[in-house]
């Protein structure tokens, strides 16, 4: 899923502080997974900002929301009945969600309220980490199930470099070296001779060097 | 091995010669004096001169332009290319560049991460890495073609090297099989990182040897002097990928500050001759860092000057 964290508060605050109505607009989807942008985390930023604006002496009104999905025209059509109300939206979501509130309520103020990070996995709760780029073209299964465009810092496709060290890579003992958990991989499933085969260089125009990308699916399309 | 270029450093290599090459770090500013200097310094005592490409990733002249200066004094240069910062139609151009020139030595590194380095906030390329890079100036040599598919006639006559670290993780044996791959790339020379814990190159050539890699690629070993108890324990926590046994910090910590930089230079030219000795080692890489005075006595004390002279 998409993985984001929220901004800090006084980034928001800056954000806000000069309107009198604000919707704080959370989202269902994957930044409540990450407990970045949900309604739990709606409350609690709308709460804060209250309270600012109490602190400040001024009159204002802060409400929250969530709705089940920020990437869905459908979903935020739910908004169109009390959009006018507002100076401004902070939206929780995800920078797609942003964008395409901001898009449908095209003289509304929109602002980000969280920053989107990466896709990535859940490895306990408040710690994730990446694991697809989203190149367009998957090659898992030439590297054993490990992706060494997300996971290697150089996007190696035939690694490793000379900096791994004891399994790290050398960018930070925190980050595990990539290739190392490819060739771990392939040592396990018994298909090391690949290892020893140069990769061709990439396509890249799947990826976003292509640039913007989108799909139609004519087979799904009514 | 077998494609012949006219590289004065193959010739050596391919001779039966032990070679010996070095390297020069441009300045971190626009003073084209200082790689002209630092190239007279050592220009009798190697048969080529590697020239650094941004090396750990701090910004300085570019390694072609100084590649170009070397040349234009008639010296041997080596052009280091990082895929860090250039996509494959920037490196693809420099090498034509290059070899407009009449450069004919190249050697294919991936580069370090820009983490390193002083500009730590830019966006990094790595459209290639470094056996792709091999992979592309092979077929730019052999075959005058550019990865885009377009075909030409004045083909870039290069030399191709690569590094090779056999101390980074996870073992030996690994190591062996990446630089394999570089090989069946299209590698030819190698030059290695610098070698401290000698008895773990040598397991590393053994397993060479035993493959027969020895033979379809020539290593260079590499040697880096240490100027001071500091730099060895600098290098010995602080780099990744490299291996400085406690027996070399202690050795250059045990002399006083005045006899450091000489008991360096004494370990550098023991661990050439001892290196000398391994099967496959076919000649020397010394990366004197901002020391570059010190390659020519080195090399005099290892037996390895006056340079042969070919035809």
């Amino acid at each position: 899923m998409i993985k984001a964290v929220p901004k800090p508060l006084e980034e928001v605050l800056e954000l806000v502080k000069d309107f009198t109505k604000v919707l704080i607009a959370g989202c269902d989807g994957c930044v409540t997974v990450c407990e970045a942008g949900g309604l739990k985390e709606a409350k609690v930023l709308a709460s804060a900002l209250r309270l600012y604006f109490t602190q400040a002496g001024k009159q204002a009104q802060v409400d929250e929301t969530s709705l089940t999905r920020q990437c869905e025209k459908e979903y935020l059509a739910q908004l169109s009945d009390k959009m006018d109300t507002y100076d401004a939206v902070v939206s929780l979501a995800c920078g797609v969600g942003v964008q395409y509130l901001a898009e449908m309520y095209n003289n509304k103020i929109v602002y980000p309220g969280v920053d989107t990070c990466f896709m990535g996995v859940n490895e306990e709760r408040g710690v994730y980490s990446e694991r697809c780029q989203a190149c367009g073209r998957c090659i898992l299964a030439e590297t054993g199930g490990v992706c060494p465009i997300a996971r290697c810092s150089k996007r190696m496709l035939n690694g490793p470099c000379g900096g791994s060290d004891q399994g790290k890579c050398e960018i930070s003992k925190d980050v595990p070296c990539g290739w190392e958990l490819i060739y771990e991989r392939l040592k396990t499933l018994g298909q090391l001779d690949r290892f020893e085969k140069p990769v061709d260089p990439k396509d890249w125009t799947t990826s976003r060097d292509g640039g913007p990308r989108k799909i139609v699916r004519e087979d799904l399309r009514i | 091995m077998s494609v012949t270029t006219p590289s004065k450093l193959q010739k050596m290599i391919d001779s039966g010669n032990l070679a010996v090459t070095s390297e020069v770090g441009p300045p971190r500013s626009a003073d084209g004096a200082i790689i002209e200097h630092k190239g007279n310094l050592i220009k009798d005592h190697v048969d080529a001169i590697n020239v650094t490409d941004n090396q750990t990733s701090v910004c300085r002249v570019c390694s072609l332009a100084c590649c170009i200066r070397l040349k234009l004094m008639g010296l041997e240069a080596c052009l280091q290319m990082v895929t860090r910062d250039r996509n494959r139609i920037a490196l693809q151009s420099d090498i034509l560049g290059a070899a407009s020139f009449g450069i004919n030595n190249i050697l294919c590194l991936t580069g370090d991460h820009q983490y390193f380095g002083d500009h730590a906030k830019c966006a990094n390329v790595f459209d290639l890495d470094s056996i792709q890079l091999i992979q592309t100036v092979r077929m730019m040599r052999d075959e005058g073609r550019l990865l885009g598919g377009f075909e030409f006639e004045v083909r870039p006559q290069m030399y191709i090297g690569a590094a090779a670290n056999p101390f980074a993780g996870p073992n030996v044996a690994m190591r062996v099989s990446r630089l394999a791959k570089k090989v069946a790339a299209g590698v030819q020379f190698i030059q290695t990182q610098c070698i401290y814990n000698l008895d773990k190159f040598k397991e590393f050539m053994k397993i060479m040897v035993d493959r027969g890699l020895h033979e379809k690629v020539a290593i260079l070993a590499g040697i880096t002097p240490m100027k001071n108890v500091g730099m060895a324990k600098y290098m010995q926590k602080r780099v990744p990928g490299l291996e400085v046994p406690d027996e070399i910090v202690r050795r250059i910590g045990g002399v006083p500050k005045e006899k450091q930089a000489e008991e360096g230079i004494n370990l550098a030219v023991e661990q050439i001759q001892e290196l000398k000795e391994v099967e496959g080692v076919r000649g020397f890489h010394i990366m004197a860092i901002e020391w570059e005075e010190k390659v020519p006595e080195i090399v005099e004390r290892v037996g390895l000057y006056p340079r042969p002279q070919l035809a």
